[in-house]
């Protein structure tokens, strides 16, 4: 049973990493962005543009003599498609029992053109929870504490300790691999215990064997009708027709997954789109770690985002990533030779970077485990979709000679 | 695609530059014949130089007009001088997908005139030995910016000569005051460093000495690109043509709108024919560090995630103050993914690799040689902690289900990675794991190779599972 590392006096001991990140000792975390909006910074104005010397202007016809004018206009676009609007969890007065929605989606420009249009729905992460033991990286469970045990706890610390606007419950446990598999009974009274647990909305996800998800899937819309649940995934060598009318029937969201292959996501929305509005589909086209496909997956988003926007009303749901797979590339995990430094620090970084770059693709929803990399993620999403009125360039142009 | 073409990529056809060509068929430049030339020179995977007989003067009309169709839509720099001098920009495409991306972002660390002798000694070792081994790249950092905070010329000019003598990785020389870069000129004369930076302000002797040290130059105009356009225009109206744009970069407020600037440069150049930002680019993540965190790791983690969306977002090349092996290297992998040419499927090697330290008795399995297939495959058995040999098939680089589904994957040539990965003297048994999505397979397999094949699982990640179960 790992515990809480212990903390060290030296100020640069990844444990801290996170309270660091995250204000740990802050029980309501309103967005708190201590990096940021909280920190006093004392400026010193350095060397400023002191004015250059004189230096014998060379008289020439041919050079100029003062700045040419050249005023720029944005290169503003206008696209015929939208993606759609897609709203996860229901509160009370709505069907369902949660204390708040999460919308993602509406773009109408690539992802964060702000220039063009505004960010109508900023990115939302979903913290991945596990029901039953899972081989968590070191650097995750040292942040976790005791909370992983059991998906009750993990979804309260998430949700209390850490803000989550979302989690991820997967339904390991249910894998027809597994020597006791759990039955679909079984996860329904998992899946009635975390919504009981917090009032966020809740993705719930599968094991990934086509009959026995949708065994389970089957049990949970029926019992949790009303709830808004991401039924998470629905693939093509799935019973399409039956999971998607369940879905419709008992008012959740489908998950298409496809993996990496835009025709392949095409028809499966297509097919989706038979039985259900487009306002309660997202799709995930496949998220491959950084340095382990990343450039596909990126670009296949890239992609699907720029079709829909162009009009290919097969490619216009929102997009979420399975952000979590980052821990695949054994550059995050592993202990490497000294000079590749710590691995606390490295590992929460690759699934950082894995999904910042995702999100320039145009992903809504990212499904994530590191709490210091849920928390990085969130405050670039605030830094990206603030107004920031004047900039002071000063400010910036004094790294040239600051002594950072 | 999304942007309305004017000139650029799309517009070209073969044919355009086929009617351009001599189309004597003569063979010299390796193709058949010239339309096969011209559909190559349309993907830019040859160069029109290669056309021998096109540099007859007779041609010289239309050796112009090709090389200005061919021309790409961002202006190609080169910092530097000698082997690893570094070529920025050259960018043909906005997108990846529309063909591919040109010289992967340039990457400086810095270092200071005020800086210890084994600080600045350290700090330059640290650029010039980086170096992590990913998929056959060797994953490297590119030039050392050297910044004045004494403001002190003769520190400058000590401090550039100190680093010309430990390296020649290029310099980029930081410093508004054009009499201090003309003292780290001095020391550096032909070098062609990148000098930083031509403003509002000081433009015209930053000019003079671009054109006097023939060097690229830097413009900076921070979130102004209607100012960025106009020292852009003055700059080539003066004579100076190697320009890199820097828009600025707020690592904090002001993040949106870096990304903003930078988007809408790379837009204008590729898609709208806008010379004046038809430029490299140069993004400054070290401005993290004018408003630092609570301590370095969380400073140099907020750099790391401002150069990392600038890597995608169209940065030619950058500077980080950082020099830490795990903020750099998700950095420079990053890069290296950003930068592959999307219409080659990335292969590995055919061969039998032994993972973990298998004997006569362990299992053998085989997967396909598309690399993300074979490292997820391998990262997987390596991680369950089995020891097996893994056979890689040559499949042309595809996945194991469209590989078997387009026969780029078949019994025959399992049978003969068998035969030739040498694994019948490294096992007592004739047992063959197969990917469960290569089932169909088994049968032929097994008449072709006298093995016994046994089904693994659809996926990777079910194989310690299914070792565990079925490996006795």
């Amino acid at each position: 049973m790992p515990e809480r590392a212990k903390k060290e006096s030296n100020p640069n001991f990844p444990s801290e990493l996170l309270d660091l990140l995250a204000g740990n000792n802050e029980l309501e975390l309103q967005d708190v962005d201590i990096l940021l909006d909280e920190l006093q910074v004392l400026f010193q104005p350095g060397m400023m543009m002191a004015a250059p010397p004189a230096v014998a202007a060379l008289k020439s016809a041919a050079k100029p003599t003062s700045l040419l004018d050249a005023p720029f206009t944005f290169p503003i676009q206008k696209y015929p498609g939208q993606v759609a609007e897609v709203t996860l969890g229901a509160t009370k007065s709505e069907g369902g029992t949660r204390g708040k929605t999460v919308t993602i989606g509406g773009e109408k420009s690539p992802a964060f053109y702000t220039f063009e249009s505004p960010t109508l729905n900023p990115p939302v992460v979903s913290f991945d929870v596990f029901d039953s033991k899972t081989a968590l990286p070191k650097a995750v469970r040292n942040e976790l504490g005791d909370a992983y045990q059991d998906p009750v706890s993990w979804s309260k610390f998430v949700v209390n300790k850490l803000g989550a606007d979302m989690v991820t419950l997967h339904l390991v446990s249910i894998d027809p691999l597994n020597p006791k598999p759990a039955t679909p009974a079984e996860a329904v009274r998992t899946v009635e215990d975390v919504l009981q647990a917090v009032d966020v909305p809740l993705v719930v996800g599968g094991c990934g064997d086509p009959e026995k998800d949708l065994a389970v899937f089957e049990k949970v819309t029926a019992a949790c009708e009303g709830e808004r649940l991401l039924i998470s995934t629905i693939t093509l060598d799935m019973d399409i027709e039956k999971s998607a009318k369940l879905v419709e029937k008992h008012g959740h969201v489908a998950l298409a997954f496809s993996p990496m292959d835009l025709n392949q996501a095409r028809e499966l929305n297509r097919r989706l789109l038979e039985y259900l509005p487009k306002e309660r589909i997202i799709m995930d086209t496949t998220t491959a770690a950084l340095g382990y496909g990343l450039d596909y997956a990126f670009t296949i988003m890239e992609r699907a985002r720029l079709s829909g926007l162009m009009g290919d009303p097969e490619l216009q749901q929102p997009m979420s990533s399975g952000t979590t797979n980052a821990w695949a590339a054994r550059e995050a995990w592993k202990t490497l030779d000294p000079e590749w430094g710590d691995k606390n620090l490295r590992g929460p970084l690759w699934e950082v970077v894995t999904g910042l770059t995702l999100m320039l693709a145009g992903v809504d929803l990212f499904m994530m485990l590191h709490p210091a990399a849920v928390k990085t993620l969130r405050n670039v999403i605030k830094r990206l979709t603030t107004k920031t009125g004047t900039l002071d360039a000063e400010k910036i142009a004094n790294w040239v000679s600051s002594t950072l | 695609m999304t942007d309305n073409q004017k000139g650029g990529l799309k517009q070209l056809s073969p044919i355009d530059i086929y009617s351009l060509l001599p189309k004597t068929n003569c063979k010299e430049c390796g193709e058949d014949n010239c339309m096969a030339f011209a559909t190559k020179l349309v993907n830019r995977e040859v160069n029109v130089e290669q056309c021998t007989p096109l540099k007859d003067p007779k041609y010289k009309k239309n050796y112009a007009k090709l090389a200005e169709m061919l021309k790409p839509a961002v202006k190609e720099v080169t910092i530097g001088v000698g082997e690893r001098a570094v070529k920025i920009g050259g960018k043909l495409v906005m997108y990846r997908h529309e063909l591919t991306y040109t010289n992967p972002t340039a990457i400086a660390i810095d270092v200071t005139d005020e800086m210890t002798a084994e600080e600045i000694s350290s700090r330059v070792n640290f650029t010039q030995d980086f170096s992590y081994i990913y998929i056959g790249n060797n994953l490297q950092l590119q030039m050392i910016a050297i910044r004045s905070t004494s403001n002190d010329a003769e520190k400058f000019k000590a401090t550039v000569k100190k680093v010309s003598e430990q390296t020649d990785l290029p310099i980029i020389l930081c410093s508004y005051d054009s009499a201090i870069v003309e003292s780290g000129l001095m020391a550096i004369p032909k070098a062609r460093p990148l000098l930083y930076a031509a403003t509002k302000d000081n433009w015209k002797e930053m000019a003079e000495l671009a054109l006097m040290y023939n060097c690229p130059l830097v413009v900076s105009a921070p979130n102004d690109i209607s100012l960025l356009r106009s020292l852009v225009k003055t700059m080539i109206a003066y004579g100076v043509e190697d320009v890199v744009l820097d828009p600025g970069t707020f690592a904090n407020a002001g993040l949106g709108e870096t990304i903003n600037n930078f988007t809408m440069i790379r837009r204008a150049a590729c898609n709208l024919g806008d010379e004046l930002l038809a430029h490299p680019t140069l993004a400054t993540p070290i401005t993290a560090w004018t408003e630092p965190a609570q301590n370095a790791t969380l400073t140099t983690w907020k750099e790391a995630q401002v150069a990392a969306m600038l890597v995608t977002r169209y940065a030619d090349a950058m500077i980080i103050h950082a020099a830490e092996g795990w903020s750099l290297l998700p950095l420079t992998v990053l890069r290296q993914n950003i930068y592959t040419d999307p219409r080659k499927p990335v292969a590995v090697k055919a061969e039998m690799v032994a993972i973990g330290t298998p004997d006569e008795n362990s299992p053998v399995l085989m997967t396909s040689n598309f690399a993300l297939t074979y490292y997820t495959v391998a990262q997987d058995i390596e991680s369950s902690g089995n020891s097996v040999y893994l056979i890689v098939v040559d499949s042309e680089g595809t996945a194991i289900d469209s590989g078997v589904a387009g026969r780029k994957m078949t019994a025959e040539t399992i049978a003969d990675a068998i035969k030739e990965s040498g694994v019948e003297d490294k096992v007592k048994h004739r047992k063959l794991i197969i990917p469960g999505k290569a089932a169909r397979l088994s049968g032929e397999i097994e008449e072709l190779s006298k093995w016994d094949v046994m089904v693994g699982p659809q996926d990777s990640s079910g194989i310690a599972k299914f070792l565990q179960d079925k490996w006795k």
